[in-house]
């Protein structure tokens, strides 16, 4: 008698955990369901639907997206639900170029939607490629954390007729590869930034990075480290890494200043990089005047550290362009208005005309030096 | 039928009640019975509500669902038996980063292919030693250790490749390891799998080793003095979930074809919550192979959908652990209640049920 009461009410763990899934799943399911009829217009559904939840992020391009609804009203010929998928949710580098392509797809009146893990491994965004052939959107919008690891989800949706942009990093496979400002720019605004600040008497530098494997990251490093061999008497002394997390950025500028007290400046060619080190120096006022940071950043981010003075200048490009720019060529992809061949043009909205570059890049534009007179002019 | 056995239980002929329930009572509440039929519940309503969940076709659907979860479903599989006898292995996902790494470091240093694959798996194997003699010679609580391991396995794994990745694995076989039987939602990967998964079934549920696991499961003292030699077999039991890491690490990186230190980052708790779902007892000693690996499906059918349904992440971890704990802390409560009402003459209970 006791043995099997106590079968059943062991058992009675399993059923509870089997009613939780089943209950969440039937909020999820009603979820989507309403959303699903809204989805298909986007967040721009969301808006009208219920009045006065205009998303904040997108900021200006809430007021107009009311009227922008469905692509069935427009008579269009090609199938333009785009899905944004940026590294990870929750960066607000990612927030902003994907309100950029948000905008551009209203625009057109296209379907915008963004979909990816919470973390950035390589393989995260497997699962939300696989869900985007399921839902058979015309064109993947992607920031691959990956160059190769999603290759086989990015290929079978091709095989699909999906179009494949990708955007701040680029994949092995892809159609365009939108780049927000080429590799030697970068390099070469920045390491322009340091030069200037060291002037001829040169110094020891350290560099502080996102992820190690993060592609456009390491091209920029190579290329400043490149740059830098024309100047002798600047010496790099580290590279650390802070995984793209908060915490582990600003132990890695903790652990590069202890490891090398006289490191005079530190590049952070990533933006949760520089803020988190502009945090670490701004927390410890001794290095003022000591240590000076550049890197690339975003102006919400550092605005705060540039009026202190932790920050001098750094360098950004238009994260809102940069999206918005990958949601027209995704466009002119579905379109068949580009191939990925180099020489194609096509015009994206706002931004003007587009050539496509060697192996299938668009350049968004040089790079955008920040500094005390302008900061306050980007809100991203 | 109880009553009948109970009427002839004074009988010399029939000394033993054969069955005290019948059937249906027997197999219904068991919790992998349950499980199952959540798991069917799970797919049939996917199928008939949630849009697009058939999508460009079914095959597509379950073979994707099939091949994100299978390194789940190899993992779970040693680790299964480790949780049966009390302890946990949480190192397995950084051992599979580890076996990832060292295979794409040896295979671009220009060695075959299969040797690469090979000494990765033994090189699982290798740490899975280093486990196994922690928590059984050195007697470190296989928790701690394993949390070690954890770190220092993904942080070597990491290390060993730098910057880099490997990619340029042989395509004929990344598109195998990707790809799935012509015609059929099953991935070739699951073909690898059905071996294992008789093997380890074989040897838990029907050998004298897998009566000790049990055994140790319920008290390694009492298994001690029954003659089970709990030493080797909780050694044995490592060094097994060490090679199966590593071989999941080489069909990993073919499957992605991309070796880098950090594959499989977090999967471990993924494998976890698989087999107590499937109503393995966490503290050891119940539990069956064939609940965990339904509970690793379950977990991978709940994920498609709602993946499908465009769930984010984060949804999906919070029920993921909601269900968990809701699992963990009921089978608790119904234990400490069932204790107490059997009092302190409590009957031994044969191990594997």
């Amino acid at each position: 008698m006791a043995r099997s009461h106590k079968k059943i009410t062991h058992t009675g763990g399993v059923v509870a955990a089997v009613l939780a899934f089943a209950l969440a799943f039937a909020a999820c399911s009603s979820n989507a369901s309403t959303g699903s009829s809204g989805t298909s217009t986007g967040s721009s559904g969301t808006s009208t639907g219920s009045s006065g939840t205009s998303t904040g992020s997108s900021g200006t391009s809430t007021g107009s997206s009311g009227t922008s609804t469905g692509s069935s009203s427009k008579s269009t010929s090609g199938n333009y639900k785009i899905v944004f998928m940026p590294k990870s949710l929750g960066n607000k580098y990612f927030q902003a170029s994907d309100a950029g392509g948000k905008t551009a797809i209203q625009e057109f009146g296209g379907t915008y939607s963004e979909a990816s893990g919470t973390t950035a491994s390589p393989t995260s965004q497997s699962p939300y490629i696989q869900t985007a052939i399921q839902h058979g959107v015309g064109a993947i919008v992607l920031a691959a954390n990956d160059p190769q690891a999603v290759c086989n989800d990015l290929q079978q949706a091709q095989a699909a007729g999906i179009k494949v942009v990708t955007f701040d990093s680029d994949t092995n496979c892809r159609n365009i590869f939108v780049n927000q400002v080429t590799v030697q720019a970068v390099a070469d605004g920045l390491v322009k930034l340091v030069v200037d600040h060291l002037g001829s008497a040169g110094g020891k530098i350290g560099i502080e990075s996102g992820g190690p494997n993060a592609t456009n990251l390491n091209a920029w490093i190579d290329a400043i480290k490149k740059d830098l061999t024309k100047y002798p008497n600047i010496q790099i002394v580290d590279e650390v890494y802070g995984n793209d997390v908060d915490q582990d950025s600003y132990n890695a500028a903790q652990g590069l200043i202890q490891a090398h007290p006289d490191v005079q400046a530190i590049i952070a060619p990533d933006s949760v990089a520089s803020k988190e080190a502009a945090h670490f120096l701004s927390d410890h006022p001794q290095y003022k005047g000591k240590i000076w940071l550049t890197g690339l950043g975003l102006p919400s981010e550092l605005r705060d550290y540039v009026h202190s003075g932790v920050v001098e200048s750094f360098g950004v490009w238009d994260v809102g362009n940069l999206g918005y720019l990958a949601a027209y060529a995704a466009k002119a992809l579905i379109d068949g208005k580009i191939t990925g061949k180099q020489g194609d043009t096509f015009t994206a909205g706002k931004l003007g005309t587009y050539t496509v570059a060697a192996h299938g890049e668009i350049d968004l534009g040089p790079l955008l030096v920040i500094d005390k007179s302008n900061v306050d002019k980007y809100d991203f | 039928m109880s009553a009948i056995s109970s009427q002839h239980s004074t009988n010399a002929t029939a000394p033993y009640l054969v069955h005290g329930k019948p059937l249906y009572r027997r197999v219904l509440p068991r919790p992998e019975v349950v499980l199952s039929l959540g798991l069917v519940l799970i797919v049939v309503l996917s199928t008939l509500f949630v849009p697009h969940y058939l999508r460009p076709n079914a095959n597509y659907t379950f073979s994707t669902l099939l091949l994100n979860a299978t390194p789940i479903l190899f993992l779970l599989l040693p680790e299964t038996l480790i949780i049966a006898t009390g302890d946990i292995d949480l190192s397995v996902s950084s051992v599979l980063g580890l076996s990832s790494a060292v295979f794409g470091l040896i295979y671009q240093a220009g060695t075959p292919i299969w040797l690469a694959a090979a000494l990765a798996v033994v090189v699982g194997g290798g740490v899975g030693v280093i486990n196994g003699v922690l928590v059984t010679i050195v007697g470190l609580p296989s928790l701690a250790v394993t949390i070690g391991t954890l770190a220092l396995f993904r942080g070597i794994a990491v290390g060993i490749l730098g910057t880099t990745s490997v990619t340029n694995f042989p395509p004929p076989l990344t598109r195998f390891f990707s790809g799935s039987v012509p015609g059929t939602p099953i991935p070739w990967q699951i073909l690898f799998w059905f071996l294992p998964v008789m093997a380890f079934a074989v040897l838990l549920h029907f050998t004298p080793f897998g009566r000790g696991i049990f055994a140790i499961g319920r008290s390694s003292e009492m298994a001690a003095f029954s003659g089970v030699n709990v030493t080797r077999t909780r050694l044995i039991l490592f060094i097994l979930s060490g090679l199966v890491s590593g071989l999941v690490g080489v069909f990993f990186t073919l499957q992605y074809s991309n070796a880098i230190g950090s594959n499989g980052n977090g999967v471990e708790l993924q494998v976890v919550t698989a087999i107590v779902l499937g109503g393995v007892s966490i503290w050891g000693g119940r539990g069956t192979l064939f609940g965990a690996i339904v509970g690793g499906l379950f977990i991978a059918s709940f994920s498609k959908s709602l993946q499908v349904l465009g769930v984010s992440d984060d949804a999906i971890y919070v029920i993921t652990g909601v269900a968990l704990i809701i699992s963990v802390v009921t089978a608790s409560i119904s234990k400490h209640i069932s204790s107490r009402r059997r009092g302190t003459a409590s009957p031994l209970q044969a191990g594997g049920d």
